[in-house]
């Protein structure tokens, strides 16, 4: 197992490259809190749950091939400010295919 | 006025469980929260789904847990303020506090232990023209069921796609006179056996599904008399008493916020050395709403704040009182209600 590099731009869009385990059962919305990338408080409210789409995230680019699952369309579908590419970072697993992702944290619910 | 030992703000696990360890110093509590049930989180977001960590269960359901605070603390009589937010917070000469709620009521108490979680649970509102005006003075726009019965023989729209909508829309389904669910989509998101109930109530038209859709404007002079809902892209209209949207809700430190305590990350900065009270002596934060060093946001972790709290209250109260820490195997526990629970006596005999 091995670090993989996850492109971040956070809510005042500065981008951050950060280097990301993928042997710790880690998601990216907890990657961004483990970083601080955004308040504490204002992401991961649920835990990561799928039930309140404060770690919403716009997917840059195609790195990623796994679609939304049931319970992260059911949130989003209820959700704000939500695009296309959006997707919950607490249904994003990160494994070593993610090296390169780019993802942009969406403003706050 | 109502009048405590320490006033909880926070209905949480942690909340919960500080009325048992301050019962046992003899210390009463007294509880405001804003939701209108017991519980926090765990009764709101998901009170059907397993905890693993908690000491001593292998698996427990949040909303079993609650279940088993409740019963746990009930024979030291806690006081209960639900559906009110904690607002103000006056330090009086004699060291003793009184907080006002939004709604009014007062509690004056000797602590305060704020076990907030993540703040007050505000509802998401639908973002619709005139909602402000039609959420004032029952002119039917609610976004908590806080009593059943205000519903009776009324016809009600709920809107929403989870477990919320799901479950009060099963339960008002024999109150009301009429429930009509409304939902941006076609499938609905809880657990089984609610989804599979509001399937049978449907059938049995005890309940009307409009799917997908979504309530657009109201109609009304005086309070809500219908809905203009859409559904695909064409306009239908749903006469009614009551609209009740269930989106979800969202965890804002609210008013505390306001109270001079020191605040860092949307948590109050706690000592954790000693006994987790804040800068302003007699206010403790226990639980999610703290933070310290190392601090870890778990439910076992609140337990032991709560636990310490309460032995600080008690030595602040008690000023140079002799006490040593009771275990409850030993001396039993003597409720507020007069109850006693104590370990069966062992039996000294001999045997031939």
């Amino acid at each position: 197992m091995t670090d993989i590099t996850i492109k971040i731009t956070d809510r005042n869009g500065v981008l951050h490259e950060v280097q990301a385990p993928t042997d710790m059962n880690m998601n990216v919305m907890e990657l961004i809190r483990s970083y601080e990338l955004a308040e504490e408080g204002t992401i991961g409210i649920c835990g990561g749950m799928a039930m309140c789409a404060s770690c919403q995230c716009y997917v840059l680019n195609d790195v990623l091939k796994t679609e939304r699952n049931d319970d992260e369309e059911a949130m989003l579908s209820e959700a704000y400010h939500v695009k296309e590419n959006s997707r919950l970072g607490c249904q994003i697993h990160l494994t070593e295919d993610l090296d390169g992702l780019e993802i942009e944290i969406a403003p706050e619910q | 006025m109502i009048e405590t030992d320490i006033l909880i703000i926070g209905a949480g696990p942690t909340g919960l469980f500080a009325v048992f360890e301050a019962g046992l110093l003899k210390l009463k509590c007294h509880i405001i929260d804003a939701l209108p049930q017991p519980g926090g989180q765990l009764a709101e977001l998901y009170p059907k789904k397993p905890i693993f960590d908690i000491p001593g269960y292998p698996e427990v359901l949040a909303g079993d847990l609650v279940t088993n605070l409740m019963e746990q603390i009930k024979q030291f009589q806690p006081g209960f303020t639900l559906g009110e937010t904690a607002e103000t917070i006056e330090k009086q000469e004699d060291g003793t506090f009184i907080v006002t709620t939004k709604e009014g009521t007062q509690h004056k108490a000797k602590a305060i232990a704020i076990a907030g979680g993540l703040g007050t649970f505000e509802p998401r509102k639908p973002l619709l023209k005139d909602i402000e005006f039609y959420e004032q003075e029952n002119r039917g726009v609610d976004y908590f069921v806080k009593d059943p019965e205000k519903y009776r023989d009324k016809n009600i729209v709920i809107a929403g796609g989870g477990d919320s909508a799901l479950d009060w829309s099963i339960f008002l389904s024999n109150v009301a006179k009429s429930v009509t669910l409304v939902h941006r989509r076609n499938e609905f998101r809880g657990a089984l056996d609610s989804v599979e109930k509001v399937q049978e109530l449907k059938s049995e038209g005890k309940i009307k599904l409009i799917t997908p859709a979504e309530v657009v404007g109201f109609k009304g002079s005086e309070r809500i008399e219908s809905l203009d809902v859409e559904i695909n892209g064409a306009r239908m209209h749903v006469e009614t008493d009551y609209f009740i949207p269930l989106f979800g809700l969202t965890p804002k430190l609210g008013p505390i916020a306001n109270w001079g305590l020191e605040i860092e990350k949307n948590a109050i900065k706690v000592n954790n050395a000693l006994d987790y009270q804040t800068n302003i002596e007699g206010i403790y934060a226990i639980g999610d709403v703290n933070t310290y060093p190392g601090k870890l946001k778990l439910i076992l972790c609140g337990f032991h704040e709560a636990t310490l709290m309460c032995q600080s209250v008690y030595n602040r109260l008690n000023p140079g009182k002799r006490y040593v820490l009771k275990y409850t195997t030993v001396s039993g526990v003597d409720g507020f209600d007069g109850t006693r629970k104590e370990a069966e006596k062992a039996v000294v005999k001999s045997i031939d």
